[in-house]
């Protein structure tokens, strides 16, 4: 599945469109002549039908990108406003926090996922599709929601602090910072990335793996070796959401607690209590293209074979 | 004997997992239910938080359904017909709209919003109105219905069958109708379920459109997470639970098994 559709979910559900095509099959019948005038005509129609969602678009997306471009650049700084996020300290440091949480976040979420993922589609037990079902539950969970998740385990009620202080004395409360942002971020990619690697691990041949593994190959090289690259596609394009996700969500940051300085909670800040909207526009802008990026920059890595791994 | 280890070590790591998936989930149906979560079960059953929660929220909840439908009918009026032509024209130009209108979910919520309100959040009739938020969500999710749409149109061999029925005599309206919706029916229904609970989800934008008069579900949830009881917040997700959880339902049943039936014969055999 093509890296295009990002958190919102089933990317993995849903084939890509692109993945089988029908250009190759020809007519089964001979079609009669077409006239000018009828495919004119016919041109005509799917622009019509096409002009809903473009007049939609442009006036809902475009032309308000295009203005939060502009605004951007109308702070008393100027357009230099698009460059602080590296030139002011206070922006860079949210920069890096940010990226941080992010690759680690895409790093561990691709590790579970792979070992759960191809456990469950290779091993077929009884309770494995409770298990998938399971796992898959909190796939349609608001970011709101998953902080509110992490907050149960890891708050100042929470599970690990109750168990923690029963066993040790001490309340381990992590919640509120940026581990506990990383612990939603996780929670919240794995469903979605293990139903992207369970449809690439079921296509993967299994015959290549019993060749390694006659040829003497360890359990350790057969992973490596023979799964890992099959899966390649697969954790391209998947990680690629983990991280856009990571890097843009705001609900988690904004439940967990106000304190914690990743870019989208600076946007807000900027936003509303600081009343500073070019900073605001100019930063949202910056970190849209970000994500964007990586996202277009994963699908070229990954190729075609990301749709036919979806 | 080896192999037998590493499966149960696998085992063990994947329960793991969804325990860490799903423990939070019924600690917080449980802390929604009990008198006071700190004493724990032993305090009591109660359903006076849920009650709270109606009492105080459920304008959020009857906002929420009433956007997520709009949004349904919307993405369906103008989605279906977007999906057709681009399943129509396969050309470079299709896939670069394909490419922009799945732009609103690869950026940021948070920047499509404040380009939103910097846009339009002058005109304040219509800033205040609950259609400000409805044009977010319609953002978002349009890509699903439209990809899901499509892809049941490529898979199905679309010319050949409107063909057929053109040289029949069908008008284009009736071959619309009778031909290319039934087909896309499993495709319709698929976007349709995912349009509504992703806009019944929907907070990364919403959080800045919504005013206080229109507070969707999640808004309601972060307000109750920050600033009321535990138990009140747990009832809260609860009641959002129950909501979604029908959908979600529905959802995994339709994305397993699809497409297969509606290839032409001469796939099948491949």
């Amino acid at each position: 599945m093509g890296p295009r559709v990002k958190p919102g979910v089933t990317a993995q559900i849903f084939p890509s469109p692109r993945a089988s095509s029908c250009e190759t099959r020809g007519p089964i019948f001979s079609v009669p002549e077409e006239t000018t005038t009828k495919m004119q005509r016919e041109t005509r129609r799917l622009i019509l039908l096409l002009l809903p969602a473009g007049i939609f678009f442009s006036a809902f997306f475009l032309i308000p990108m295009a203005e939060l471009f502009l605004i951007g650049g109308t702070g008393k700084e100027g357009w230099a406003a698009y460059a602080s996020i590296i030139t002011n300290r206070n922006y860079f440091n949210s920069l890096l926090a940010t990226l941080g949480v992010a690759v680690l976040t895409t790093i561990v979420t691709l590790i579970i996922s792979g070992i759960s993922g191809v456990f469950l589609q290779r091993h077929k037990f009884p309770g494995n599709g409770t298990l998938v079902a399971m796992l898959t539950f909190p796939l349609a969970f608001p970011g709101v929601v998953i902080g509110f998740m992490v907050i149960m385990l890891a708050g100042r009620q929470g599970l690990i602090g109750t168990v923690s202080e029963a066993l040790t004395g001490d309340k381990i409360v992590f919640a509120y910072s940026l581990a506990g942002l990383f612990m939603g971020y996780v929670y919240f990619s794995i469903p979605r990335t293990i139903l992207t690697v369970m449809a690439a691990a079921e296509k993967l041949d299994p015959k290549l793996e019993e060749a390694a593994r006659s040829l003497g190959a360890s359990p350790f090289r057969v992973v490596v070796d023979v799964i890992i690259p099959g899966l390649k596609p697969a954790f391209i394009s998947a990680g690629a959401i983990c991280f856009a996700t990571a890097v843009g969500a705001f609900g988690t940051a904004f439940t967990l607690a106000a304190k914690i300085n990743v870019l989208p909670m600076v946007i807000y800040t900027e936003f509303t209590l600081s009343a500073n909207i070019a900073m605001a526009a100019a930063l949202s802008f910056v970190l849209g293209a970000v994500t964007w990026i990586v996202l277009a920059l994963a699908r070229t890595a990954a190729g075609g074979t990301v749709a036919a791994a979806g | 004997m080896r192999t037998k280890w590493l499966f149960n070590l696998q085992l063990a790591f994947t329960l793991l997992v969804c325990a860490f998936l799903i423990v939070p989930v019924i600690l917080s149906i449980m802390a929604g239910l009990t008198v006071n979560y700190l004493v724990g079960i032993e305090s009591g059953l109660t359903l006076r938080w849920v009650m709270e929660v109606w009492n105080g929220y459920r304008n959020t909840i009857f906002l929420s359904i009433g956007i997520s439908l709009a949004c349904l009918v919307v993405t369906l009026l103008i989605g279906i017909p977007t999906a057709y032509v681009l399943a129509r024209r396969q050309s470079a130009l299709a896939r670069a709209i394909e490419e922009l209108l799945v732009m609103p979910v690869a950026v940021p919520g948070l920047a499509t919003a404040l380009a939103l309100i910097v846009t339009y959040g002058s005109l304040s009739g219509f800033r205040t109105s609950w259609a400000f938020i409805l044009v977010g969500h319609v953002l978002f999710t349009l890509p699903f219905m439209v990809r899901s749409v499509l892809a049941v149109l490529m898979a199905i061999d679309l010319n050949t069958l409107e063909e057929g029925a053109a040289s029949l005599g069908a008008s284009w309206w009736r071959r619309f109708r009778d031909i290319v919706l039934p087909n896309c029916r499993a495709g319709i229904l698929a976007g349709s379920l995912m349009v509504v609970t992703l806009s019944m989800g929907e907070f990364n934008m919403t959080w800045l459109l919504h005013t206080p008069f229109t507070k969707t579900l999640p808004v309601g949830l972060a307000d109750a997470y920050a600033s009321l009881r535990l138990e009140i917040g747990s009832a809260y997700t609860l009641v959002f639970f129950l909501m979604i959880m029908p959908l979600l339902l529905a959802l995994q049943a339709f994305a397993q098994p699809r497409l297969k039936k509606f290839v032409a014969e001469d796939d099948i055999h491949e």
